[in-house]
């Protein structure tokens, strides 16, 4: 057997070492590759720091612990920007998964940023109904949200007194891992004329370029590289940054890997047809 | 280094430890863990969507109604919650064959409902904007001679791309549905035509790979930076 057949039957167990310490050591020893950021994050960024002090923010966090590792990065990004604006933030989610989630993150934040539930923020709470819930909000948010999340009615809340429509709030940032932002675009975009930004996984990201194209959405941020533009765009460096060396590593590592594997195949292929013995079953 | 002291830490990372077995060979540890996991998940859901859906949405306003009912005669309109309440209970006849087919009401009401409700939203976003969108952007056309003169005025790589990222579109979608109409046989013109689309498909299969070889590459960093952080203290 040549090298190249070597390599094309390499055991697999060989290259989860290889990404294995390829993600390991970016983390321990930070090397601080450069990040550069692309218009539809500069977009979303530019858009909450265009609001005025005081308008309110809905920030649907609709994703689950699955991905977590992805999308809790640009939440926790947007949240700070927003409490750092004086921005009121209602926090709801409509995947089943989301309120503890959604819950960890705000209490952390809040306390990082000295914002006060109620005065800064509301959590609303889980509400299945997706496309109902968000055609509700055009009407009044009370209709499928009454209360919070611990049950206290909205208007006891001082930031909730003048807010009860989509002609209240600034903006709709929805965080998913899936195909939520296309009932936000459907229905809060199309229908009220809401302002729609997305947090998406980087599997989701290709599917909502075309809704950038059109404007539905005025930006989006797409994986953990998008969380580590914002992050870099807000200057407040945290695991969105920090995991930009092991992506990159590990992205060089498996460009090197196809680029190896095809010239590998090729020259085996060329083997196989000259006739010399090939591998079995190849 | 700073080991953590919390149960639940330990517990978390040995479960990761446990999934990430696999990538050597399956054991009973990584099955251990696969099916709590879904134990977990199953009951978690159920729990969230008891507490936020069928508590506050049924049982509660039920309740409520048959108590004024029963104390005082008199019907109200949280008992109209019933009605999706009975639908509900309709669905899960499925699993008894002999009377499967009532869930066929329930199933066909609810689809009926959710397609009224979603075909505008969705006519308007996915398919009226999205075709309006290949042709004009920000209330330009797509296809401008401007941005053409543009370039022969100022060459340079960021005027060409602005040129004929907006024809290329164009072509990239119609060759692209052409591809996918089946009413004639690709054959002739029609054929070149769902040659080129084959090729736009390929290259947005490309970059959608590319996005998912970086998804699954940033839930590896999630979890090996908890394992380094939460549970070792290695970093800070």
């Amino acid at each position: 057997m040549n090298i190249y057949e070597k390599f094309l039957r390499l055991d697999r167990r060989y290259i989860f070492i290889f990404v294995a310490v390829g993600v390991v050591i970016p983390l321990i020893f930070p090397m601080g590759l450069a990040v550069s950021t692309s218009p539809p994050v500069e977009n979303v960024y530019k858009e909450i720091q265009s609001l005025p002090p005081g308008t309110p923010i809905v920030l649907s966090v609709d994703y689950d612990p699955s991905t977590e590792p992805e999308l809790s990065p640009m939440t926790v990004a947007i949240l700070r920007q927003c409490f750092s604006r004086k921005l009121p933030v209602i926090l709801m989610t409509l995947h089943p998964g989301g309120p503890g989630l959604a819950l960890d993150i705000s209490h952390k934040i809040a306390q990082e940023m000295g914002a006060k539930e109620g005065v800064d923020y509301v959590f609303l709470g889980y509400k299945a109904g997706l496309s109902a819930v968000i055609l509700s909000f055009g009407q009044d948010l009370r209709i499928s949200f009454p209360a919070d999340y611990n049950n206290v009615p909205l208007d006891r809340y001082p930031m909730m007194k003048n807010i009860k429509s989509y002609n209240d709030i600034g903006l709709v940032v929805t965080i998913s891992g899936s195909t939520f932002p296309e009932a936000w675009i459907a229905y809060a975009h199309e229908r009220y004329g809401e302002k729609i930004a997305a947090g998406v996984t980087a599997v989701m990201a290709a599917d909502y370029y075309p809704y950038l194209q059109t404007g539905q959405l005025i930006g989006m941020l797409g994986g953990l590289k998008g969380a580590a533009e914002y992050e870099k765009l807000s200057g407040r460096p945290d695991r969105g940054l920090k995991g930009m060396d092991a992506q990159t590593i590990i992205h060089l590592f498996i460009v090197l890997l196809i680029i190896l594997g095809n010239i590998a195949y090729v020259f085996v292929l060329r083997a196989q047809r000259r006739g010399a013995p090939g591998p079995s079953g190849a | 280094m700073h080991i953590s002291h919390d149960i639940w830490v330990w517990i978390a990372a040995a479960l990761t430890l446990c999934i990430y077995s696999f990538l050597y060979k399956d054991n009973p540890f990584y099955k251990f863990a696969e099916h709590l996991l879904v134990g977990v998940s199953a009951g978690y859901l159920l729990v969230i969507d008891y507490y936020n859906n069928l508590l506050p949405n049924l049982i509660t306003p039920v309740s409520k109604g048959m108590g004024v009912l029963l104390t005082t005669g008199q019907f109200t309109g949280s008992l109209a919650a019933l009605v999706p309440g009975i639908l509900g209970l309709i669905i899960l006849t499925r699993m008894l064959p002999k009377v499967g087919w009532m869930s066929r009401w329930a199933l066909g009401f609810y689809f009926g409902a959710y397609q009224g409700l979603i075909i505008t939203g969705a006519m308007q976003a996915n398919i009226l904007a999205q075709v309006w969108g290949t042709f004009v952007k920000g209330g330009n056309p797509v296809f401008s001679v401007a941005l053409f003169g543009d370039f022969f005025a100022h060459p340079g790589f960021g005027h060409i791309i602005l040129a004929i990222s907006g024809p290329l579109m164009i072509i990239g979608v119609i060759c692209t549905l052409t591809y996918f109409f089946f009413s004639t046989e690709h054959k002739g013109i029609p054929g070149g035509v769902a040659k080129v689309g084959i090729v736009f498909l390929m290259i947005g299969f490309g970059a959608s790979f590319g996005y998912t070889v970086m998804a699954r590459v940033s839930l590896l960093i999630g979890r090996i930076n908890f394992l380094l952080t939460d549970w070792l203290g290695l970093i800070r």
